[in-house]
């Protein structure tokens, strides 16, 4: 990022020594995440909300509902619509003004990862088909950039998404009346996305701040609740990966999404 | 639908833009009458635009895609600029006619991420280092997209910086494999891509074994999901061949030139 290509050399060369030995600068074995805690609700005006603190990392979703029309091809569905915001408090990196490739990249796999699961059941949000469908707004809010903020930002809108509550509502003349009383949105699978990083000749997860900025290759999977992939997302600088390296991060991930879907999905 | 009985069932799909019964027939044919890991047919050229440093034209079905490169040069803005290599700056661009519905010109955030992933599928190949502080400026226009144009961009960009002149370790080729009426399939085009299962485009560096760019959206098992990268790597393998072709058939013809 903002740092001079000599420090991050000087960075990464003690990082990449200390892999080679299996270790890594905070003491945590390679694929080991940082604490995770999560709070819902925390937002009283929002339909839902979530924070989600990944060791110094922290992330806010905020998911807000409207009504609106459907898009034409899916005229049966409802509308998911998510958002990023890298908050310029969060980074000397992160500068005010709209959306950057790399704020547009964070909410997109985010989005991806709730929409190719069908995380949502999008057909119970039409009230009309064709003409009147409730619209999820997921607004991530990055709070505090200390590395990972893919699996962080995933983690807090599916904690969100579950945290949300819809009012009650009949239709009368093809417009909603709200009703007292609420209801939780359909959710009906739980995608969770690991994001690998490789340094050196190594893969590693939840990345904090200096491996990132050292790192060759990043590869986030997106997995749901029955082990199935449903999104992947290379990116992260001018590394690559093999296939070899691909299938062993497939069989990581798939132990440790279905671990990490046990802090946001409880019983 | 009355007119439309005359028209094969291909010509109908593209007519009525609705969603086709079957993808994939019961000999596993493809609505445009390819086998699952067949490639469309492919068309390149690289040498197309005289003010560009290199250009390349590419056609895979109906896609039709132009890039142009510039550089290296000097950075600009100047913040962009690396103390110790040269910056790729690149531009995935839909033309507002290359899609069914008028697409706008501004970009999207789709276009967005695609020049993001892009340009890092690009990076791994070119030897920044040599051109420190410099950009090297990478423009893909899809002229007429029917899916895969992230896929085919790249193939075409890679031809175009080598057209350029830019040092590279390999070339970069893609190919995206995917999943389609419970069967996997390789170069999906558009339909196929909106309809079917999964769709997974992948980047290449064939004689480095690097995957460039990686990308998923659908739902595929992890078995399916290698068998996929495998069945895209070899679609890679043999666009490379014809990358290759491309080049000399340039390159090639102007030393003949030369020698006669």
């Amino acid at each position: 990022m903002t740092s001079s290509p000599i420090v991050v050399r000087v960075k990464k060369k003690r990082i990449v020594e200390l892999l080679a030995s299996g270790k890594r600068v905070d003491e945590r074995g390679l694929t080991d995440y940082r604490e995770i805690q999560l709070e819902s609700g925390v937002i009283e005006r929002a339909e839902g909300s979530a924070r989600v603190h990944l060791g110094k990392t922290d992330v806010l979703v905020g998911v807000k509902i409207a009504t609106g029309a459907p898009f034409s091809d899916v005229p049966d569905k409802g509308v998911l619509t998510v958002n990023a915001e890298l908050v310029p408090s969060a980074s000397p990196s992160f500068e005010p003004g709209p959306p950057g490739e790399d704020a547009v990249e964070l909410a997109r796999v985010v989005d991806r990862g709730i929409r190719e699961s069908k995380a949502i059941d999008l057909e119970k949000l039409c009230v009309e088909s064709g003409k009147l469908v409730f619209v999820i707004f997921v607004d991530v809010y990055v709070l505090n950039h200390d590395g990972n903020l893919i699996d962080a930002s995933a983690i807090a809108a599916l904690a969100a998404l579950i945290n949300t509550k819809m009012f009650k509502y009949t239709v009368e003349d093809g417009k909603i009346v709200k009703k007292p009383g609420y209801t939780p949105l359909p959710i009906i699978n739980y995608p969770i996305a690991v994001t690998f990083a490789k340094i050196g000749d190594k893969l590693v997860l939840d990345t904090e701040l200096d491996e990132e900025q050292v790192m060759d290759a990043r590869l986030t999977m997106t997995m749901d609740k029955d082990g199935k992939i449903c999104a992947i997302q290379k990116g992260g600088g001018s590394g690559y990966f093999t296939k070899e390296e691909i299938s062993e991060a497939a069989k990581i991930a798939l132990k440790k999404t279905e671990e990490l879907r046990k802090i946001v999905v409880k019983g | 639908m009355k007119a439309n009985k005359k028209k094969t069932k291909k010509e109908r799909i593209n007519m009525t833009n609705k969603k086709p019964e079957k993808l994939i027939d019961k000999k596993g044919i493809r609505l445009d009458g390819r086998k699952l890991d067949e490639l469309r047919p492919v068309k390149m050229e690289v040498g197309v635009l005289p003010n560009a440093d290199g250009s390349a034209y590419l056609e895979q079905g109906k896609n039709k895609i132009l890039v142009g490169v510039y550089g290296p040069k000097e950075a600009h803005p100047r913040h962009i600029a690396q103390q110790d290599r040269a910056v790729i700056q690149c531009r995935y661009h839909m033309a507002p006619f290359s899609v069914d519905e008028r697409k706008s010109p501004a970009p999207s955030r789709r276009d967005v991420e695609l020049s993001k992933v892009i340009r890092e599928a690009l990076e791994p190949a070119v030897f920044l280092e040599y051109y420190p502080k410099t950009s090297i400026q990478v423009y893909i226009e899809i002229l007429q997209a029917d899916g895969g144009t992230r896929c085919a961009g790249i193939t075409a960009a890679s031809l175009a910086l080598a057209d350029a002149g830019i040092p590279m370790r390999d070339l970069v080729v893609a190919c995206a494999a995917g999943k389609a009426d419970g069967k996997l399939l390789v170069d999906l085009m558009d339909t196929e891509d909106k309809v079917g299962e999964a769709d997974v485009p992948v980047a290449f560096m064939p004689n480095l074994n690097a995957i460039t760019l990686l990308q998923m959206d659908g739902s595929l098992s992890v078995d399916e999901f290698e068998n996929a990268i495998s069945m895209a790597l070899d679609g890679c393998k043999q666009l490379y061949a014809l990358q290759k072709e491309a080049l000399k058939s340039k390159y090639v013809a102007v030393e003949e030139a030369e020698e006669e």
